[in-house]
């Protein structure tokens, strides 16, 4: 009996352990197809993402333009031909273009035709014009071949978003207009270009001469704030109070407020900001200094943490073996652990501008929501930044700002992907191992 | 529990004595970590250009001993230590004392070789570097040469002083640490158990060093390997729950223990 009993036991336990077998790798399947589903569900929202922006947003890289010669006629330009700068600036340029529009169309006849006419460019092609003028005052006089961007409906015409088909008065290109489009187009005067504009551009109510350039000048200087103001005072603070600070009941609240901080919702740093900086210290509205500093106020408890997490990942074996050869306190932290804790430090502080470049709301509350057609030219002039621009032209009913919406969308995914590859790309340069 | 140390006290806290001269001593040192008691009325003489070897289980004390000796202890916030511990008479607890001078004259080697992640040259010159023992260039390479020398590496790594210290094998690295902490020229190095993470052929080096070493070091060294202690030591104190149990010449200590606690220790019957 104990014999047969003692002898079974090793079979009992491998069929007891066989039966179960099956049950366990299915679960372990069935949690891999979780896994596996859950990522699926996860790249397929962000490619739908990237689809979806991409194919609305890359036709706004293109434009249409349509060429012409103009008669750059020194008596409209500059009667007293003292090619005075002032004179050559203020001239009356769209004379000059709407007279070549209705040279290239003698048959139009009538004011209300003519106005009709003219909407086929864009009303910025003056300014363009004028710019040509400005850079080379000896063409006054000559004829020149232009180019000028046509108005946004003619180019979402062109590019196939406004169909002929639909019944004349729900579109916003007459019959006639296009009829004349057609000739332009025959003439081998329309061609679609890549649309410098919207990089050099600041805002504007025309489509077509809108750009994100103010916006990312203003982010640009707006982060080069937020940069300045988080990353030494957030590294100085998460170095005493990860160093020096002695571990009391005040830290600990220090502590707790920090990752507090960092949960808040943003829209409260732009209110405090909106009763601080401007309320109260009366600095300019709608300025990315301004903006600078709301947005440090709420990346600083992240670049706190994150340097804090870096401090702490420094091994402290390095520590000792600084102190056992009598280093400082000060020494063994600015001579060895800061140096290897450094990266770790610029990847938290990159990964938070990065946020802060996405940031939206809390710059509403302080005013750089505004319609800004300039370039700001520092960090004091009114400026506004991407996603703010993003939120602006999403509002505009216009169709072409559809696809620019989309497009500075891109552009700003395109900024964000820079960012945190970045802060990989360091992590893993100067990555050390110990 | 006192019960089963109380034949311990007895002996527990005899100094060494001797009329060598002392580098060392320790008079009724009591270490406690918040409210545990880590080391309980220690007393020792560490003798002038010896080494002196603590051994003892797990958890009796030994290294948290050796941390006294250079203040290291005083980075940990809830230890406290009490009771003397004079370097040539002076008390190295003294208020006036700062503990950077107190590393200065005393180094440590770790268990675990700990170069910084900096080229070799870098590593051996740290030290000379932040007192400021230097003031030419051609003297900092001379100190380095001398300390790599010392410590039986330089043939190994001459031709490569720029490469990262981390580079070289574990004893090698072991023999780095103890190059940086001559470099300071101190009167006593700390080891922690230096072979610890080191194969046989890496130790006996150590080991070997450590015999050469002696000549102009006091060396005191904590170490699991009675072999070891046995080996490179002149004198050996055995410790046991935070007591000192025994100290003595190593030979007396291995061959004729005072206490059965030693005898019980070295016989391997517990540890």
């Amino acid at each position: 009996m104990v014999d047969s009993q003692g002898g079974d036991r090793p079979h009992r336990t491998t069929e007891i352990v066989n039966a179960g077998l099956k049950r366990r790798y299915r679960s372990e399947r069935v949690f891999k197809l979780y896994g596996i589903a859950a990522l699926a569900v996860a790249m397929g929202m962000l490619a739908l993402l990237f689809v979806t922006i991409g194919t609305r947003g890359l036709p706004a890289f293109l434009q249409t333009y349509v060429t012409f010669d103009v008669v750059l006629a020194e008596d409209t330009i500059d009667p007293g031909r003292t090619r005075d700068p002032d004179v050559l600036s203020t001239a009356n340029y769209q004379a000059l273009v709407r007279q070549t529009l209705r040279d290239m169309f003698p048959d139009v006849s009538g004011r209300r035709n003519q106005r009709e006419l003219y909407r086929l460019i864009s009303s910025g092609a003056p300014f363009d014009v004028r710019e040509m003028v400005m850079d080379n005052p000896s063409l006054i006089g000559s004829t020149v071949s232009v180019s000028v961007p046509m108005s946004a409906d003619f180019d979402q015409f062109a590019k196939g978003h406004i169909s002929r088909d639909v019944p004349e008065a729900d579109r916003r290109v007459s019959d006639q207009q296009i009829e004349w489009f057609d000739r332009l187009d025959q003439d081998g005067r329309v061609e679609l270009r890549f649309n410098a504009n919207l990089f050099t551009h600041g805002d504007s109510r025309e489509p077509e001469m809108a750009g994100i350039w103010g916006a990312v000048v203003g982010s640009f200087y707006t982060l080069l704030i937020t940069m300045a103001l988080s990353f030494p005072i957030g590294v100085a603070a998460a170095v005493y109070l990860q160093e020096f600070a002695p571990k009391n009941r005040w830290t600990d609240i220090i502590e707790v407020n920090i990752n507090n901080l960092a949960a808040v919702p943003s829209i409260v740093f732009g209110l405090l900001g909106l009763a601080m900086f401007l309320n109260f210290f009366g600095l300019p509205r709608s300025a990315p200094l301004v903006g600078g500093l709301v947005l440090s106020l709420m990346t600083l408890p992240t670049v706190i943490i994150a340097s804090r997490a870096a401090l702490m990942s420094v091994p402290p074996s390095i520590r000792e073996a600084a102190l056992g050869l009598g280093a400082s306190q000060l020494q063994v932290i600015t001579h060895h652990v800061i140096p290897l804790a450094v990266t770790g430090m610029l990847t938290g502080t990159i990964i938070g501008m990065a946020r802060a470049l996405g940031e939206s709301a809390p710059l509403l509350m302080i005013g750089m929501v505004a319609f800004i057609v300039d370039i700001p030219q520092g960090p004091m002039d009114p400026a506004t930044v991407l996603p703010v621009q993003i939120y602006l032209w999403a509002d505009a009913p216009e169709r072409a700002f559809v696809e620019r919406t989309s497009a500075a969308v891109l552009v700003l995914l395109a900024f964000l992907i820079l960012m945190n590859g970045l802060a990989v790309w360091l992590r893993n340069k100067f990555e050390r191992r110990w | 529990m006192n019960q089963d140390v109380s034949p311990i006290e007895k002996t527990a806290g005899a100094p060494l004595v001797t009329d060598d001269p002392v580098k060392l001593s320790a008079r009724d040192v009591t270490v406690t970590y918040g409210d545990k008691r880590a080391l309980i009325d220690v007393n020792i003489d560490i003798v002038d250009r010896q080494v002196t070897s603590f051994i003892g289980p797990s958890g009796c004390g030994k290294s948290t001993f050796l941390r006294c000796f250079n203040r290291m202890n005083d980075t940990i916030d809830i230890c406290r230590v009490d009771g003397t511990i004079t370097l040539d008479q002076e008390d190295i607890y003294d208020a006036d004392i700062d503990p950077v001078q107190i590393r200065a004259r005393i180094g440590m080697v770790f268990q675990k070789p700990n170069p910084f992640p900096k080229s070799i040259f870098e590593n051996v010159a740290y030290g000379p570097r932040i007192h400021g023992l230097v003031n030419e260039k051609g003297d900092l390479e001379e100190i380095v040469h001398s300390s790599l020398e010392k410590a039986g590496l330089l043939k190994e790594v001459k031709d490569r002083l720029d490469a990262p210290g981390t580079s070289l094998s574990g004893g090698q690295q072991q023999r780095l640490c103890i190059a940086r902490a001559i470099a300071v020229s101190p009167e006593v190095i700390l080891m922690d158990e230096p072979c610890s993470a080191l194969d046989p052929i890496a130790t006996a080096k150590i080991e070997e060093l450590i015999d050469d070493l002696r000549e102009n070091y006091t060396i005191v060294i904590v170490t699991h390997s009675m072999q070891q202690a046995a080996r490179v030591s002149q004198r050996t104190a055995f410790f046991h729950l935070g007591y000192l149990v025994e100290c003595g010449d190593t030979e007396t200590v291995f061959t004729n223990p005072e206490h059965e606690l030693t005898q019980g220790y070295i016989t391997g019957r517990f540890g």
